[in-house]
């Protein structure tokens, strides 16, 4: 198309256009003033490093112009509504940011002598503590890194315990509705993995369930809320089947948001759960972490949960880090350190921010607001599964049918409205997902707008206006990108091009 | 409660407009015996100045490596981070963004993932890099399942110069899966031998540069020896500022590098987090873990950068995908590769050799002290010494003096009488010649 706001700069306006640092190179430049480092021989035994490694030189306002620049590439949850089903994409407040970085928090060596230590250690304790009380369940780890992270620990928590009673087991079921995660950290702990069918109401298929439960099954890890943005109503009997079985319960924690507070998953029958502090408690996503995935624990599988474990002792608190020191028969260590500390400083923050009183509310707004959106919108999208929803709100892409629009580019057209997409595609279960989850810290306003922007778009894709969603989003840094050569030809790493190469 | 936006007034539109009468409508799923009916036990909602001060008080009963004279190493560093690194990392854009899934609004973090996995391909010597990894300890066993793919071998040989957790992670993350692990003894000495317990069975040896006792070694020649059986070499590299000055990985044949990237724009954190990174052969890039980011073109012919070869991963490939990871380090790598962009060529050179002059001195100055060795002959800002005591009682001694002067290698490898003398001791830019004078003034006293 002709384009009538070209510009020299390829800038428009405030939109502006960054090369990578390797394009920008001043060889010798340096951001940071370090001192001399002074005469004297050195300790290398011969195996310094000979030669350039081709790293280029910014000052310091060159490279904040640079990432800042990047930043305005981005859009955040402070930039406006990101309803990404099953990501719960909440407000991240500053205050936990703050108090991260207290030096006497942020600033601490892991392996400082723990008698320095023990302000973390009660914190860490008072992190596990809230997290026991709000999922109603006995123990809990702290070391897993992420959700992924706490389901490979949990399964191994689980296959360990197998184990240890002489039970060797072969196989994991997994609802087809599943995060991928869920097969994945299966695999990853050597099962071999099964795959439920949902029913018609979206959840999953008792009967066929019971009929795969077998004494080689290890655990069923089922999400509840489940990804369709519903309760597992059958979840005790399905409970009762897995401990008659004598497999384990394994549930994916990653949709807590929908019912922290207001129910304990200890009251379901669980025995090992997840939870993704960077979704219902806040911790920031960062552009794809950290994040932090403590699992808790029901008493069976308590001795043999990994290292290392805070114990309250006496008045005070002790670091078990060793298999020799500790009573019970932990797993091992699943990561380096202490786990996400960081991120335990911020949940904890958030926690205690909200109190029992405001988490319940968390919960019943973020379930009022999916709701909400699904009473808007379901005459307008349609919807596979019977309400009500829980946090999320799920719908298919019929009401797209002989339009020649896709579910991508009726994202790809909300991208030009100012919001962020739903989750597309997945779960696996209905065709053309659309998986929309506002959360709790989204208001009225915002989610009328998003309702009335919703409305006309699919308005449009009924009059027959696909050009406007196979051209979208127009507005973009960039428009849509070319996945398929990105993946025929990997270009991973900047190399300089040929020309300059040659000098 | 100043992060819930709603009102009591929206509440019961919302409801009217669902046509249910109240919110517990809305959790009829949830089976009766689970519903609660009152909050749970804990306390209620707080102001920001109440839980400020609540943290205050956990904060002040800690002693903080950041305020005091800090020789503590051992797989994390207390490096000078510039003030720019945590402005840029708490831009809302950055902060608060998910994953890069749509690249159209999210160029801002794929452009930095790519500068980052360039960034690290150049530091290790390395061809291509992942956008991140949870830590160093986990890239470590994400390499080992890596190898044992790439051989299909279920042998590893771990050196005992490898970091004790590095060791213990990827025993445990690997042992369901039937790899069988041979773990050298504590290498303190250094010069083991660990090529002679390669042979066809093997996926991989792994060793670390500077090794956890601080040595450094040329391991050209067991690359080669690892080649030669159809092995990989794996190296591991916990101080990334190390390669300003040391010879990379890739110049010694390695073949997968596993990076903790902490030290670079991230703080202690007490452990956590921090970033690890895989970096590796191009010929092994399909059996790589974790997240790619590359380049490519839009529709009107501009360079971008989207997510890529994502059929390795567990949201297409479910249980056949390279690994189960999903979020990463994403914010650990920002802070990592602005601090090495403000740095640069010259910067980051610099900065290595000023760790290892600084290291130097305090060694020279040990060295003069009565009842203490330097054990190494080679170090880069870190080094074992061999002292006439427990090296765990002499650490709480100068604790008490409010001096935190180094790691016991007994914290790490209990129960081995051999090892309880010796301490390891880290010096970075940020010890200052008072730091210096404050330790061996106070191990003078205490020994």
């Amino acid at each position: 198309m002709a384009d009538v706001d070209a510009t020299l700069t390829g800038n428009r306006g405030l939109a502006l256009e960054e090369a990578v640092i390797f394009e920008q190179d001043s060889p010798g430049l340096s951001g940071v003033d370090l001192p001399e480092p002074g005469p004297g021989n050195d300790r290398l035994g011969g195996l310094g490093r000979t030669g350039a490694i081709g790293l280029p030189g910014l000052s310091e306002p060159q490279v904040v112009r640079h990432y800042l620049r990047l930043s305005r590439m981005n859009y955040g949850i402070d930039s406006g509504l990101y309803p990404l089903g099953s990501c719960t994409m909440k407000y991240n407040p500053r205050l936990n940011e703050r108090l991260a970085r207290l030096p006497g928090l942020g600033g601490l060596h892991p392996l400082q002598p723990t008698s320095t230590v023990h302000g973390a250690l009660e914190l860490i304790d008072t992190c596990a503590h809230w997290l026991k009380v709000l999922t109603g369940m006995p123990g809990i780890t702290m070391a897993p890194a992420a959700g992924a992270h706490g389901e490979l620990v949990g399964l191994m928590t689980i296959r360990a315990a197998l184990e240890a009673r002489g039970d060797a087991r072969k196989r994991v079921l997994v609802p087809e509705s599943a995060h991928g995660t869920n097969p994945a950290s299966a695999h990853a702990c050597g099962y071999a993995v099964e795959t439920i069918a949902a029913n018609v109401r979206g959840r999953v298929d008792v009967g066929a369930l019971k009929a795969k439960l077998d004494v080689d099954v290890a655990a069923i890890m089922l999400t509840n809320p489940n990804t369709c943005g519903l309760f597992e109503t059958d979840i005790i009997e399905i409970a009762d089947a897995v401990h008659d079985a004598g497999a384990f319960f394994y549930c994916d924690g990653a949709n807590f948001n929908a019912i922290v507070g207001r129910v304990r998953p200890g009251d379901l029958g669980i025995d090992c759960m997840h939870l993704n502090l960077h979704k219902t408690f806040s911790t920031p996503h960062g552009g794809g972490g950290p994040g932090s995935g403590p699992v808790v624990l029901s008493a069976p599988l308590v001795p043999y949960a990994p290292l290392p474990v805070v114990e309250r002792r006496g008045d005070g608190f002790a670091l078990v880090e060793h298999a020799g020191d500790s009573s019970a028969h932990p797993l091992g260590r699943v990561k380096g350190f202490h786990g996400q500390f960081g991120m335990f400083v911020r949940a904890l923050a958030y926690m205690m921010s909200l109190g029992s009183d405001g988490l319940k509310q968390v919960a019943e707004d973020a379930v009022l607001n999916a709701n909400y959106l699904l009473a808007c919108l379901k005459d307008t999208l349609s919807v596979p599964f019977e309400g009500p929803c829980m946090h999320e709100v799920l719908f298919d892409d019929s009401f797209l049918k002989d339009t020649g629009v896709t579910t991508l580019d009726f994202a790809k057209a909300m991208i030009d409205e100012g919001f962020h997409p739903m989750t597309m595609y997945f779960p696996l279960v209905v065709h053309g997902a659309l998986l929309m989850e506002p959360t709790e810290t989204e208001s009225k306003a915002t989610l009328d707008q998003f309702i009335r922007t919703v409305k006309g778009l699919a308005e449009r894709a009924r009059a027959g206006d696909a050009r406007h969603f196979k051209e979208a989003p127009r507005l973009t840094p960039r428009r849509r990108l070319d996945e398929t050569a990105a993946a025929r030809n990997p270009v991973l790493v900047w190399r300089p091009p040929p020309a300059q190469a040659a000098e | 409660m100043r992060y819930l936006p709603l009102t009591d007034g929206d509440r019961r539109e919302m409801l009217a407009a669902i046509g249910v009468g109240s919110v517990d409508d809305l959790f009829v799923d949830v089976p009766q015996e689970a519903r609660r009916d009152r909050p749970v036990e804990l306390p209620e909602h707080l102001g920001e100045m109440e839980v400020e001060h609540a943290f205050a008080a956990m904060a002040a009963r800690n002693l903080s490596a950041a305020d005091v004279p800090s020789f503590l190493g051992a797989g994390a560093y207390g490096h000078h981070v510039p003030a720019a690194v945590d402005h840029l990392i708490q831009r809302g854009e950055f902060l608060t963004s998910y994953t890069p899934y749509q690249p159209e609004v999210s160029q801002g973090t794929l452009a930095y993932l790519f500068e980052f996995q360039t960034q690290v391909a150049l530091i290790t010597g390395m061809e291509v890099a992942n956008a991140s990894l949870y830590d160093g300890a986990t890239a470590c066993a994400e390499a080992v399942t890596m190898a044992a793919r790439i051989t299909k071998r279920k042998k590893v040989v771990l050196s005992g110069g490898l970091h004790p957790h590095y060791r213990e992670v990827t025993e445990t993350m690997t042992r369901f899966l039937g790899i069988e692990m041979a773990a050298a003894e504590p290498d303190w000495r250094g010069g083991e031998d660990l090529a002679s317990g390669v042979d066809d069975g093997t996926a991989c040896v792994v060793v670390q540069n500077p090794a956890f006792f601080g040595h450094l070694t040329d391991f050209t020649p067991l690359a080669d020896a690892c080649h030669a059986a159809g092995a990989l070499l794996v190296v591991v590299v916990t101080e990334v500022v190390s390669l300003g000055a040391v010879r990379p990985p890739g110049e010694m044949g390695a073949d997968i590098v596993a990076v903790e990237g902490q030290s670079l724009g991230n703080a202690l954190n007490f452990g956590g987090p921090t970033v690890g990174v895989l970096a590796a052969r191009q010929k092994h890039l399909r059996q790589m873990p974790g997240r790619l980011v590359g380049e490519t073109t839009d529709v009107d012919g501009r360079r971008g950068f989207v997510l890529t070869l994502s059929t390795r991963e567990q949201h297409i490939r479910r249980e056949k995908a390279t690994s189960n990871i999903c979020t990463n380090a994403g914010l650990c790598a920002l802070a990592f590769t602005i601090h090495l962009t403000l740095l640069g060529e010259v910067g980051f050179a610099r900065l290595a050799a000023l760790n290892h002059a600084r290291a130097v001195r305090l060694a020279d100055r040990l060295a003069g002290i009565d009842g203490i060795d330097v054990v190494n002959d080679t170090f880069f800002n870190e080094f074992t010494v061999r002292l006439p005591k427990p090296a765990l009682a002499v650490v709480d001694a100068l604790a008490d003096r409010k001096i935190l002067g180094g790691v016991p290698v007994a914290r790490l490898i209990p129960g081995r009488a051999e090892l309880e003398p010796l301490l390891l001791v880290a010096v970075t830019e940020a010890n200052t010649e008072a730091h210096i004078d404050a330790l061996t003034a106070a191990l003078r006293e205490v020994l």
